[in-house]
């Protein structure tokens, strides 16, 4: 353990380095969340066979595989501590701050390896245009950092419930699905073809919606943390 | 107690004026009374919402059990009002837009307030530690009441509304209201706040009284 003068940076990162040496160890949470978008991905393609989707489908199947993907994987930073009971230790060791950025950081990792592996099977699997695949990543990278903002502070809350697994999509659903429909809207247009310009007041959306969750879960999570 | 039999003649009033005056908006026609009873219905389901946040901020300050009954109750009575708001809406748009849901901003608004008690509900009943459960439900109060203002002022905006009428209610709300039609909904809209502000104390009361009973003291 470092000693408690060590700035709030680099406690987060020991706590994300922590959980993704044990990530790499495991890779229970890589697993779930590639096996549910590739599946996702191969059930869809499968289904759609030589057609090719209008722009409004593209851009809702490929939130819903991502969305659903992130519900399977995401949860698990934190069950996985109560779970293997270090959740404890934790407490007594770690800045509650500090365990919460580097559990924010190790969920956006994990999205972003998820991102970067389904994204292009999802263009090749649909044959979607990609005419504007800046913009898509874009969208792509603020819909991420707004995902793990929301799930993560949940997650740390259905980790002390005793009926874990369907109550983490409830009680995320609902907060996520402001996000989801800007995020369903802003990637149809982008598909179709139009700027970042045509999205900008969904853009702007998204960005607050990142700032205002990342803030009150950060504020929040020592309520949660701490028995 | 006096007051109580003026709110039932207030409500009675208001429930024959409602129906008996010309019709609100002439477009849309009589369906349009509808709106002395949807609008202060979600009205309530939005203070009743901000009141559960507010106790459960209470009870994360203080850890007084008696906050988290309130933010409870407050809970159980917005579930309430969402839900006849959610049954007037619905109504509504059956008879003005032809289906009874049309993903509009405002109905998907509604729908995720739904959602939100819902989960709440949920969370509530998977826990057993009361404290536990007490300040858990507590933070996640809090963090779902911050999206409402995204939901209910950002959202309509940006997203396009596929029934302009929605928003043209809400423009003829300030600017085109008659007198008689500004006077009913206003009354509807105090008379429905008194109601629930009425039953969240009576149920505030009962709380107390359990918790004294149980504990002996406060």
């Amino acid at each position: 353990m470092g000693d408690n003068s060590a700035g709030l940076v680099s406690k987060s990162l020991a706590v994300y380095v922590k959980d993704l040496r044990l990530e790499l160890r495991s890779r229970y949470g890589l697993n779930a969340i590639f096996m549910f978008g590739i599946t996702t991905l191969a059930v869809v393609s499968f289904a759609l066979g030589q057609s090719s989707l209008s722009p409004k489908i593209l851009g809702a199947l490929f939130w819903i595989i991502i969305f659903f993907s992130a519900m399977s994987g995401l949860a698990q930073v934190f069950v996985r501590e109560e779970e293997a009971q270090t959740a404890l230790t934790l407490r007594l060791t770690a800045d509650p701050d500090a365990v919460f950025l580097g559990k924010l950081f190790f969920n956006f990792s994990l999205l972003i390896l998820m991102a970067v592996v389904i994204t292009p099977l999802f263009f090749i699997f649909t044959d979607a245009p990609t005419a504007g695949a800046i913009n898509f990543l874009v969208i792509l990278f603020i819909g991420i950092i707004d995902l793990c903002a929301a799930t993560t502070l949940v997650a740390a809350i259905i980790a002390k419930a005793s009926v874990k697994g369907a109550l983490f999509a409830v009680l995320a659903f609902p907060i996520l699905l402001p996000m989801l429909i800007a995020l369903t809207l802003s990637s149809e247009k982008i598909l179709a073809g139009e700027g970042l310009g045509e999205v900008s007041k969904l853009l702007q959306f998204l960005i607050a919606y990142a700032i205002v969750m990342i803030t009150a879960s950060f504020l929040l999570f020592k309520y949660v943390w701490q028995e | 107690m006096w007051w109580k039999y003026l709110l039932f003649l207030a409500m009675s009033v208001i429930i024959w004026f409602s129906f008996t005056t010309p019709a609100p908006q002439q477009q849309i026609g009589e369906a349009s009374r509808i709106f002395y009873y949807h609008i202060p219905q979600a009205w309530i389901c939005v203070i009743a919402f901000t009141l559960s946040a507010y106790y459960s901020i209470k009870y994360l300050r203080k850890r007084n059990a008696l906050d988290d009954d309130c933010a409870a109750d407050a809970a159980r009575l917005g579930l309430l009002f969402c839900l006849l708001a959610t049954i007037t809406g619905s109504i509504f748009a059956k008879v003005t837009w032809g289906a009874f849901w049309n993903w509009d901003p405002r109905q998907t608004s509604i729908f995720i307030l739904l959602l939100i008690y819902g989960a709440y509900f949920a969370l509530r009943s998977a826990i057993e530690d009361e404290e536990r459960r007490a300040a858990l439900t507590a933070v996640y109060a809090i963090f779902a009441f911050i999206t409402v203002p995204f939901l209910i002022f950002v959202l309509p905006r940006i997203v396009p509304s596929l029934h302009p009428s929605d928003s043209v209610i809400n423009k003829n709300l300030k600017f085109t209201m008659s007198p008689q039609v500004r006077s009913i909904f206003f009354s509807s809209l105090i008379v429905f706040t008194v109601i629930f502000f009425w039953i969240f104390n009576i149920l505030k009361k009962i709380n107390l009284i359990r918790r004294k009973l149980e504990t002996g003291t406060i």
